[in-house]
């Protein structure tokens, strides 16, 4: 086989499993969109806000001690001891649903039947208040993120293409998991929406509010619920490039990244959601691979929003998106 | 009027109890529009209650109040003898109140079967952990669920549509599936909101009978909003007629065809 084709096919493996987490962070979109018409900004700050509390429930540290410690004179920055990293990411989940409950108490309950814009820019609100409370709860230093998960090039892969092909593929372990994590979320999210009550109740209410309200659903206990789910989608978004690339700012930018996805897989599709990632994660490392060397490089920075624009042209409710008509 | 204190007996011999639902100098504005003025009536134990009145007369407004969707300005609901405190709509159909609407609100992208089994939610207790496991309670629930959903859909006849995605059914059947899934919660209270605007004159026949198979076999108390004096006087023990916001007459069909302020009402207005 020839080298260019067998390189092309690498690219496209590691393209495809960076979609994976491109579509995580988007399905984390979609949930909230579909269920309440809420384009949520705050859903990249979300991923960051959980990795920062995984890393620090993890390592024992003092929530809010720069404040407690300016405010008393004390020096006190951490228990003293460690969690587990499951039980760690246990207590993540159950801070999310904190979270979830608290958006909707103090923001949403006060904005129900407000213009989309204004729901918009509650979330714009929403991610600036989250950044700088997660600094000041966890320290705005980069923390490394380790729960245990495999690192490094996979040998046996490298091994067995190298038999095949006479060149090894380069597969990060940390991508292989990711992916199959990823896969196994979204199996247990369309079974949970399929076959359980409260799933039910959810696609109730993302289909018609006033009908689900006729059949004894309680809003506010849906949103609860779906801000919950989007909680525990941006953690596992969240340690996936934690663990990558470290948790820092940066990470809340992989929202800007989700964008593209949607306008190509349409804002209410959760299949749109996790094909459009994979398109965009393979289209970008195949283009910079391609076409990179002749323009210069650094493409990847581009290419997902001019390639959802042209897109966009076409097809604007993105490929599986419901036909946009205005209800008149 | 005959003293009704106890329930009576119908023409047809159908055994009517006590009051169920009482509506109590209701009263209800929207900024400057006053669309319900003062209005008390009741709705008894297993009856089909029906309320009449031109376009406008505040019939879907009314209908609002009971299930919840509007909050009157004045006024006092009673439900099963006690006073109601102000309930979300949620709430009230948890309460057992099952409602359609005049412009049908389905859920459009589910099946017929998944809006029905919607329909369940209220009678379901079991929660997320057992189900998320699918644990033996769970399970047994939804099957109990699934089971007397089959039945409301054998009895609506509509087994030939039960996995067709209700956004791609014609008017007439989604009219009928919205029936099925109020049904399905075995309301005690059921509200239609002009079950039968906008159908063919068979489809209102099939509807019409459905009303009554659904009061005569399960007892159920109906509460029904019609725009045609002809097809209310057919199915109703009693019936509320409004103008204008006011009520202008309450009684048997019989008692209120004779009614003056009535016959004016609806002289006055051109029914489409
Ligand atoms: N949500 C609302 N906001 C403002 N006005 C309303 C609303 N709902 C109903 N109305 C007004 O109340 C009056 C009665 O309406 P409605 O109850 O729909 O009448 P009907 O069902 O008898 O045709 C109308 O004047 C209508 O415009
Ligand atoms: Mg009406």
């Amino acid at each position: 086989m020839p080298d260019q084709l067998l390189f092309a096919m690498e690219v496209t493996l590691n393209g495809l499993m960076a979609g994976v987490l491109y579509s995580l962070v988007a399905l984390g979109f979609v949930l909230i969109f579909k269920a309440s018409g809420i384009f949520n900004y705050a859903q990249g700050v979300m991923a960051l806000f959980a990795a920062m509390t995984l890393v620090g429930i993890q390592k024992g540290q003092v929530p809010f001690a720069h404040l407690i410690n300016a405010l008393l004179g004390t020096e006190v920055h951490h228990f003293g001891w460690h969690v587990p990293s499951i039980l760690a990411i246990l207590l993540t989940a159950g801070v999310m649903v904190v979270f979830a409950w608290i958006v909707e108490r103090v923001v949403l309950k006060h904005l129900v039947n407000q213009p989309d814009i204004i729901l918009f820019m509650a979330t714009i609100g929403l991610a600036y208040f989250m950044e700088g409370f997660g600094d000041l709860m966890w320290g705005a230093d980069i923390k490394k993120l380790d729960v245990g998960l495999p690192q490094g090039i996979n040998i046996a892969i490298d091994d067995t293409t190298f038999g095949w092909f006479g060149y090894g593929f380069f597969i990060d372990n940390l991508d292989i998991v990711a992916t199959v994590i990823a896969i196994l979320l979204v199996i247990s999210l369309t079974v949970f929406s399929q076959y359980s009550k409260q799933g039910r109740a959810l696609r109730a209410v993302a289909d018609d509010h006033q009908a689900a309200l006729s059949v004894g659903i309680s809003l506010r206990f849906i949103w609860v619920l779906v801000w919950s789910i989007a909680g525990f989608v941006a953690l596992v978004a969240g340690i996936m490039w934690g663990a990558k690339s470290g948790v820092q700012f940066s990470l809340s930018l992989i929202a800007l990244k989700a964008l593209p996805v949607l306008m190509l897989g349409g804002f209410t599709s959760i299949p749109g959601a996790i094909i459009g990632g994979l398109i965009i994660g393979v289209g970008e490392k195949l283009f910079e691979f391609a076409i990179g060397p002749l323009v210069g490089g650094a493409t990847e920075n581009w290419f997902a929003y001019v390639l959802a624009l042209i897109f966009l042209v076409f097809r604007p409710q993105g490929l599986f998106g419901e036909k946009i008509i205005e209800r008149v | 009027m005959k003293d009704m204190s106890e329930g009576y007996v119908t023409a047809d011999g159908r055994k009517i109890g006590g009051v169920l639902m009482e509506m109590k100098n209701i009263t209800l504005r929207f900024g400057g529009v006053v669309a319900i003025k003062d209005i008390s009536f009741d709705i008894r134990e297993g009856e089909i209650r029906a309320i009449i009145g031109p376009n406008g007369a505040g019939k879907s407004s009314m209908l609002n109040v009971i299930s919840g969707f509007y909050i009157p300005s004045e006024g006092e609901v009673f439900y099963k003898g006690s006073k109601r405190p102000q309930m979300r709509p949620y709430q009230v159909a948890q309460q057992g109140i099952a409602r359609t609407f005049q412009n049908i609100a389905l859920f459009e992208g589910m099946t017929v079967l998944d809006n029905i089994m919607t329909g369940r939610l209220t009678n379901m207790k079991s929660n997320l952990f057992q189900q998320a496991l699918w644990y033996g309670k769970a399970n047994e629930e939804e099957m109990a669920n699934r089971e007397k959903v089959e039945r409301v859909i054998d009895f609506l006849e509509i087994q030939s549509i039960r996995k067709t995605p209700v956004g791609r059914l014609p008017y007439g059947l989604k009219k009928r599936v919205e029936l099925a899934r109020a049904l399905a919660a075995e309301p005690s209270l059921l509200l239609l909101d002009e079950p039968m605007a906008g159908m063919n004159v068979e489809e209102k026949e099939d509807m019409s009978r459905f009303i009554l198979d659904v009061n005569d076999e399960f007892g159920t108390t109906i509460a029904l909003i019609e725009h045609d004096m002809g097809v209310v006087m057919d199915l109703s023990d009693r019936v509320v007629v409004m103008d204008y916001g006011k009520k202008i007459g309450d009684g048997t069909p019989d008692e209120v065809r004779n009614n003056q302020d009535v016959i004016d009402a609806y002289l006055g207005v051109a029914h489409d």
